[in-house]
């Protein structure tokens, strides 16, 4: 419990460091952004009054001295209020990243597992039985991932949605359905993420197969190993209560790096097939200078890499008792 | 010496009887594969009787843990054993074939009968699990019927015997000492209570306090359970106190074969004789010490004589041409052999060599 405490501290105090960091980007730009949102604003339509108020404060950009704007700035952080954003205009930011963070959520993340759980699967079976037809399956999953990864994106899109149209080629569900739990809606929504999530899992699998393949290789070599089988144990508590269980550890760390870039790192894929995630609405962001959405998207994914990297180092604790050192 | 030599290529049956074998090794053979092989252990043949000690002793590479390895069926590729046999005479009377086991009676037969004390105990152990979670894989592994309950009560009592506390159980391996990890895996190694345990270099990471106390921990343990132990060490002088037996490996080869109380005094093979001058003798008379010169021989090579010629400082002219066998010197004690034509009668009247029996004073 300690252990998770400290680790929690730590990460706590790196949330701040970033919001903090945050906090000094928009002076950096020059002249004044919140006239030059407003007047970019002002161009698309009327603008509700208080917006600038708002802007100022989510900026860190308000009145009095730094330490006031320093407050402001944290206060509206907490109350999400991060102003209307430019590109979907009078479209409040907050709601844009309701509606994008979910999808890129729930599709990377679940690919990103899948392709974890796959990779580490397989890592341990050719591991285990090294030299079989499984082992040397290996270098060919790694010559998936040396593909790059919008061509085999665009490779099976048009398989499957022009030779075969077995699937959805954009979009993250058919637009004329409304947003709920319906039958219709979920099967759709699950449609569209198919090829997406296959296309990340084909080109990043073949990664942690061959570094939980290589460790399971290394470890198989480690004396409680002999030991463990020399004891007769079950030749599957071997594989997996002794030798996965400690290759696996530098893979969980692996895992820790990947879970944080599940929110940024879907760029090329949610551009590729359209999908409207954060990666996608960033790329909206920056091409518009849209700065409230831009702002917004550098916390939500401050804050996704740190509580990834906090779930991974309590994980962690429990797999591997060595970096558990205060109980 | 007019004893006659018997011509026998391994130990001689023990005056006790055949009964009184647990584990016989006939001729066994292990190879390295590659472009040139190495032939790591080249027919060794012993037997070792229930409840004694039988030392194996030799420099490091001269095949002690490949032979450890092939007495526990643990050989991996490259390594592969090429010949020989392995009995084993349970205590039922059940004579088992070692080499026809197949994988479900091999690991049954594992731990139970016949368990193992690794080079470096250190690492034996599991890292990421606690000690009592890798007391209960061995019960769930051999005696699936045991309770959880009775597994973490004959978990603490085996933790005990050793002298521990019997609250390390929810520890985990790095929380413990060198030393009292090896008492764990000691522990471990007699959970099932097996009838041989083979120990190989058991003690050779600990510093020699901590290395009394665990040999003396053995000692207690084999009188109590009446195990037997097979010891592999290159340290002679331990070997020479703890071991009932002590055969002496050189290339591959066991070169001699003797009772230990009598080895330190009567060593009949030059290079057991070297080994024994190379340490000091706490109680005995102040003496040079001396190594034995050169290394030994590349055992990937076939060479025609003795392996050790190049290196004895009594070489003669056959010790080049034609490798000695395992030869019964007749002594009273038990069988006594070894392997170098300065005990052979004929090659000794040829070469007009004096025998080197008493030659170590």
């Amino acid at each position: 419990m300690r252990y998770i405490l400290r680790k929690l501290g730590f990460y706590l105090v790196a949330a701040w460091i970033a919001v903090t960091l945050n906090f000094a980007l928009p002076r950096l730009i020059p002249g004044d952004p919140v006239q030059l949102i407003m007047t970019r604003q002002s161009q698309l339509g009327p603008v509700p009054p208080g917006e600038e108020e708002v802007l100022r404060r989510m900026l860190g950009l308000g009145h009095g001295n730094i330490l006031g704007q320093y407050w402001d700035y944290l206060v509206s952080i907490v109350q999400l209020k991060f102003g209307l954003s430019v590109t979907y205009f009078p479209t409040p930011v907050t709601t844009i990243l309701r509606s994008s963070v979910l999808w890129t959520l729930v599709l990377v993340g679940m690919a990103t597992l899948i392709s974890v759980l796959i990779g580490i699967s397989l890592g341990t079976l050719a591991g285990w039985k090294r030299g079989t037809w499984l082992d040397s399956l290996v270098p060919s999953t790694t010559f998936l991932a040396a593909v790059p990864y919008f061509w085999v994106a665009l490779l099976l899109i048009y398989l499957f949605t022009q030779v075969w149209t077995v699937f959805p080629d954009q979009f993250s569900y058919d637009p004329g359905l409304t947003i709920g739990w319906s039958g219709e809606f979920v099967s759709s929504a699950v449609r569209h993420a198919v090829l997406p999530a296959i296309t990340i899992v084909v080109s990043s699998v073949g990664g942690w197969m061959l570094g939980m393949r290589n460790m399971m290789v290394s470890t198989l070599s480690e004396d409680y190993v002999s030991a463990a089988e020399a004891k007769g144990l079950r030749s599957r508590t071997v594989m997996l209560g002794y030798a996965a269980r400690n290759a696996v550890l530098p893979s969980v760390a692996g895992f820790a790096i990947s879970l944080g870039f599940v929110i940024s790192g879907s760029l090329v894929m949610e551009m590729v097939f359209s999908y409207q995630g954060i990666g996608f609405q960033l790329l909206q962001a920056v091409s518009n200078n849209d700065y409230p959405l831009m702002q917004a998207i550098f916390l939500v994914i401050t804050f996704a890499v740190l509580s990834a990297n906090f779930l991974v180092d309590v994980l962690y604790g429990f797999v591997d008792p060595r970096t558990r050192l205060a109980r | 010496m007019n004893a006659p030599a018997t011509g026998l290529t391994g130990p001689a049956e023990p005056a006790a009887g055949p009964r009184d074998v647990v584990l016989r090794a006939r001729d066994i053979r292990v190879e390295y594969d590659g472009e040139r092989p190495t032939r790591a252990v080249r027919g060794v043949s012993f037997e070792l009787r229930r409840g004694e000690v039988l030392g194996i002793a030799g420099e490091s590479g001269c095949g002690k843990s490949t032979l450890a390895y092939a007495l526990t069926r643990m050989l991996k590729a490259p390594a592969r054993m090429t010949g020989g046999s392995l009995t084993f005479r349970t205590r039922e009377g059940e004579e088992l074939d070692l080499l026809s086991l197949d994988d479900e009676e091999l690991r049954t037969f594992r731990w139970t009968r016949l368990s193992m004390v690794f080079q470096s105990a250190m690492n034996a152990l599991n890292p990421v699990t606690t000690i009592g979670r890798q007391f209960g894989d061995i019960f769930r592994a051999h005696r699936p019927d045991m309770g959880k309950d009775e597994r973490l009560s004959r978990t603490r009592a085996l933790l005990e015997m050793v002298g521990i506390d019997a609250g390390r159980t929810s520890s985990y391996p790095h929380e413990l000492s060198g030393g009292m990890r090896q008492r764990v895996v000691i522990a471990m190694a007699l959970a099932l209570e097996p009838e041989v345990v083979i120990m190989d270099e058991p003690t050779t990471a600990l510093d020699v306090v901590v290395q009394r106390e665990i040999l003396d921990e053995v000692e207690r343990l084999r009188e109590e359970l009446g195990f037997s132990v097979i010891f592999i060490t290159h340290d002679l002088g331990l070997l020479l106190e703890i071991s009932d037996r002590l055969a002496v490996m050189y290339a591959g080869e066991i070169i001699e074969y003797a009772p230990a109380e009598e080895l330190a005094t009567r060593a009949a093979h030059p290079y057991t004789q070297g080994l024994l001058r190379s340490f000091p003798d706490l109680t005995g008379v102040r003496r040079e010490l001396r190594g034995i010169p050169g290394s030994p021989p590349d055992l990937r090579a076939e060479p025609p004589g003795c392996a050790f010629a190049d290196r004895c400082e009594h070489a003669f002219d056959p010790c080049r041409s034609s490798a000695p066998r395992l030869l019964d010197l007749g002594r009273p004690g038990g069988p006594w052999t070894a392997a170098c034509h300065l005990n052979d009668p004929g090659h000794r009247s040829a070469a007009g060599a004096p025998t080197t029996e008493g030659r170590q004073s």
